[in-house]
């Protein structure tokens, strides 16, 4: 065939076409509501949300969860985009364990060193281990169909961000629900949690976002 | 390209044909690093420009559209070349005749591309010669098959997916 008559061909297949980022966010607003449905039909909020509110460590757990799944999620959406650099946002994600790792520090200053372990182990590591992959399922396949049409340098690595977005996304909900609000228990559990949704994402990345 | 997208055809065309020099350059520049012959860079050609269509809707309209081409050439081009074998190439002199004749540059064909459509269903790959090799518009198609033009749009979008898929898939 020649070029010229597959541009003939290309050209005769132009309906308009709905932007790639309109389509991806989207893909974000689904993802937050299906996690949001199994959140709400499963466990809902914890009882004492109201008191829990007020203290530091129950609101430090949303700035961990909320930013990463907004600096994920930006990241994967420049990624898709052929020619667009990450700008800042991949300093902003790496900026999340940090982030964390200062309130580890401080904690660590803050109780008593018998109460580590009792504060690390916390109550709910099961249900944290567990419901953060399950409520990741439905944001992380909403994210892989929309960035089906991106065209990622890196399939692998932009299903690894998507599992990332999705993780943060389970987490935030989650964190609203578990009673173990220390950074100890954060750090120790939810990065476990969303480590394993980023495989499952770095893996459907290598399978479905090859272009 | 913004009128492109609206769903302008002829703009889109001539966006087309005014990429593909740029594309063609930077294909055969690789093919000869990587040893492999110009009648190569052709399919390489066409394989990009199906990748720049299917992916049309990735380029942020606020952004210039230059680094966009730039980066999916490149991305496209890294992939198909990685995928084929290295072959041995032929001394240039051999050839030397041959190319100084040249062909005109907008009727350069490659071949792996028609292997590829023989492998579509059967309606597709009619559709397809229609309209690239009979120059048919989707209307006439349409009426020649007795099928809706919006029919016939949906088997040529769906076509040059699993082209696109096919591309992919294929190893040499």
């Amino acid at each position: 065939m020649k070029t010229h008559d597959l541009i003939e061909l290309l050209a005769q297949d132009a309906p308009p076409r709905k932007d790639f980022g309109a389509v991806f966010a989207t893909a974000v607003a689904l993802a937050v509501i299906a996690a949001g449905a199994v959140f709400f039909a499963g466990i809902g909020f914890r009882p004492d949300i109201a008191q829990a509110a007020e203290t530091v460590r129950f609101l430090f757990k949303f700035v961990v969860t909320v930013s990463l799944a907004v600096s994920a999620t930006v990241a994967v959406l420049r990624l898709s985009r052929p020619g667009v650099a990450m700008g800042g946002w991949s300093v902003a994600l790496a900026a999340v364990p940090v982030l964390l790792g200062g309130a580890v520090v401080a904690e660590l200053f803050a109780v008593p060193r018998d109460g580590w372990m009792t504060q690390l182990v916390g109550q709910n590591m099961r249900f944290c281990l567990t419901l953060i992959p399950l409520m990741a399922i439905g944001p992380l396949a909403c994210l892989i169909v929309a960035l089906r049409r991106g065209a990622p340098a890196r399939p692998g690595l932009a299903g690894a961000l998507a599992g990332l977005a999705a993780g943060g996304i389970a987490a935030t909900f989650y964190a609203s629900n578990c009673t173990d609000d220390s950074p100890l228990f954060v750090a120790a559990w939810y990065p476990l949690a969303i480590l394993a949704v980023t495989a499952v994402g770095f893996i459907s990345g290598r399978l479905f976002l090859r272009w | 390209m913004r009128a492109a997208l609206a769903g302008d055809a002829d703009a889109y065309r001539q966006f087309l044909i005014s990429v593909t020099p740029y594309v063609r350059a930077v294909a055969r520049h690789r093919c000869r690093i990587m040893g492999a012959p110009d009648s190569e860079a052709e399919d390489v050609v066409q394989e990009v420009l199906l990748a720049v269509h299917l992916k049309r809707d990735t380029w942020d309209q606020s952004r210039p559209i230059g680094p966009w081409i730039v980066a999916i050439v490149r991305n496209k081009l890294i992939d198909a070349l990685r995928r084929r074998p290295r072959q041995a190439s032929i001394p240039i002199d051999d050839v030397m005749d041959t190319l100084a004749q040249g062909e005109p540059e907008t009727d350069l064909s490659a071949h792996e591309i028609d292997v590829l459509v023989g492998q579509l269903k059967t309606q597709q790959q009619a559709i397809v010669r229609s309209i690239s090799i009979n120059g048919a518009s989707v209307r006439q198609t349409a009426d020649r098959f007795h099928m809706s033009e919006g029919a016939v749009r949906v088997a040529l979008h769906r076509a040059l997916k699993t082209l696109a898929d096919l591309y992919r898939k294929r190893t040499l």
